[in-house]
């Protein structure tokens, strides 16, 4: 068998624990940071708002937000980790290890996205774990909990894995996140059911992807969602193939990586 | 068989740089080559190329018999690379960086083999020390200790002793004969030229591109080392008596010294006979001594040669 058939687990397991020995050493920042969020958003959206709106669907405001919380959460810091993650290294000029090292491009990705997907996943059960200090938690089918985060967790490192790659400076590396998919998460139905919109605004809903994102979320919690639950899975793992598809480019071509 | 074959490799980069032009070259195993050109010549994009950095444009590199585009793998496992720039991981320890490069290149951690690279760079007494609290020379024997985590068989040393003390410098050559005594091939560029004319087997000097010339260094210096003759005269002269023109003296030392310059390779140096006319024309001398060309000489008067008929 040829040597570049053989993966090189080793060399994966070197770049995740190097990627994951940052969280650790920031461990103060990297737990404390998303238990105060919450706490604040559960102290605005759940008390001060939450007390004067009604229930959503029958779920209680303050535990209806929960879903969209952990998504808010997981998407910004599936992109920030990944992206920072392989642009520290061309920055400062270290990526020369990993180009000159025996690594193929699956082994690249499987280590700093697997690092990056392990983070915001961390900070989502996190995230899960303070609400349950607010809000009697329910999470009607846990299984596909646990999918929908690993899923979103995945594509969306991915995204920001092609963002670190694409940008050429720090500037760059915000630019994506908080231009784009900030707003795209907070309009798509973190805080509310996009059925609660009127119908224009709800047909334009539906061309924001996070929407399905979430409403998958919030079904394997109160089996609930404001699209059909197959089209949600379908969405994400279209989004997992676009970002996969892109990834594959960019190593194809060496695109920022390789003169 | 070569450890290393080049063969017709070109590289030109998108803004239409060509760096380098149908290069062809082979390193033995076990030996150091030091590699030597101007600023810009194309030494760090070949030696890029060789290790996976930089895509060829075109040509092939084999290493250890492996290709280094279709059995890239195998072919990098047997490289170690010293880069130029001083890159680090600032918030890293000395033996987390180490570790990781070792692990990098695929190889289960041994703890024992990372102690004695550390200890061979004076940097075990560093281990737990964060990259960026390190001097300049230490963070260059990182990158040193980097490379030979996973145990390589050829060491690439890009301009490894540019701006560092004496002390790392001596550390540094006394580690590169250790290796080659172990069997390591090394190919090293530097601009200290003067160390590759100490340490080098091989020179190979390349320009715009090309290499221009490959050469054991000591037949180098045979071939191309011309010796001066200066002899100190007892009584100063104003002139070169007219019945010695034809030897090509020079006055130096206000009229106290005679150089004359001579081929080595010549079948007749001349000196029986200079000495002949110097005792008839009356003129003695109290001391002398010979100089042969350093290979700082040679390599500039390769590059001028060179740039001349360019």
């Amino acid at each position: 068998m040829s040597s570049a058939m053989t993966m090189n687990w080793p060399a994966v397991r070197a770049i995740y624990r190097f990627e994951m020995g940052r969280f650790w050493r920031t461990a103060g920042q990297s737990i404390l940071a998303p238990v105060i969020s919450t706490t604040l958003y559960f102290v605005v959206f759940g008390a001060a708002i939450g007390s004067r709106v009604s229930a959503v669907d029958g779920v209680p405001y303050g535990l209806f937000i929960v879903p969209g919380l952990i998504m808010l959460s997981l998407l910004t810091q599936s992109i920030s980790n990944a992206s920072f993650g392989i642009y520290f290294p061309r920055f400062a000029g270290t990526i020369y290890e990993i180009l000159s090292a025996p690594i193929s491009p699956l082994e690249v990705v499987l280590g700093f996205v697997g690092a990056a997907a392990s983070k915001s996943i961390l900070i989502g059960l996190i995230i899960l774990a303070t609400s349950a200090l607010f809000v009697p938690l329910r999470i009607d089918h846990p299984f596909w909990m646990i999918g929908f985060l690993l899923l979103t967790a995945v594509t969306f490192s991915l995204f920001g894995f092609v963002i670190g790659l694409w940008a050429d400076g720090f500037e760059k590396l915000q630019l994506v996140p908080l231009l784009v998919v900030t707003p795209l998460t907070f309009l798509g139905g973190s805080f509310y059911a996009i059925g609660m919109l009127p119908p224009f605004w709800h047909a334009v809903s539906l061309l924001n992807p996070v929407v399905y994102l979430i409403s998958g979320f919030r079904w394997a919690f109160f089996g609930k969602a404001d699209v059909n639950i197959a089209i949600s899975l379908g969405m994400t793992a279209l989004c997992l193939v676009i970002c996969l598809g892109l990834v594959t480019y960019i190593f194809r071509t060496g695109y920022r990586l390789k003169s | 068989m070569p450890i290393i074959s080049i063969s017709q490799l070109s590289k030109t980069y998108t803004s239409g740089f060509t760096a380098l032009r149908g290069i062809d070259l082979a390193i033995e195993p076990g030996e150091i080559f030091a590699l030597l050109g101007p600023n810009g010549a194309g030494k760090s994009t070949l030696i890029n190329i060789v290790c996976g950095i930089v895509t060829p444009s075109s040509g092939t590199v084999l290493v250890d018999g492996h290709d280094i585009a279709r059995d890239y793998r195998a072919a990098r496992r047997t490289i170690g690379l010293v880069p130029q720039e001083l890159t680090t991981d600032a918030f890293e320890t000395v033996l987390n960086t180490v570790s990781f490069s070792r692990g990098l290149f695929g190889l289960r951690p041994d703890p024992g083999h990372i102690e004695r690279i550390l200890r061979a760079l004076s940097l075990w007494d560093k281990r737990d020390s964060r990259l960026m609290t390190l001097s300049g020379g230490m963070k260059r024997r990182v990158l040193i200790a980097k490379a030979l985590s996973h145990e390589p068989r050829v060491l690439f040393l890009d301009e490894p002793t540019a701006g560092v003390d004496v002390e790392l410098r001596q550390d540094m050559w006394r580690l590169v004969r250790a290796l080659r005594q172990q069997g390591v091939t090394v190919i090293l560029t530097t601009h200290y030229i003067e160390e590759a004319e100490e340490m080098a087997d091989r020179i190979g000097v390349i320009r715009r591109g090309e290499i221009i010339l490959v050469e054991e260094k000591a037949a180098l210096m045979r071939k191309l080392g011309r010796k001066q003759l200066t002899l100190h005269l007892q009584q100063p002269i104003t002139a070169v008596p007219p019945e010695l023109e034809d030897y090509g003296l020079a006055l130096a030392g206000d009229g106290r010294e005679l150089v004359y310059t001579y081929d080595t390779r010549a079948e007749r140096t001349g000196i029986t006979g200079l000495l002949t006319g110097l005792a008839a024309s009356g003129i003695r001398f109290n001391d002398l001594h010979t100089e042969q060309s350093s290979l700082e000489d040679i390599f500039v008067g390769l590059v001028r040669e060179d740039g001349a008929r360019a």
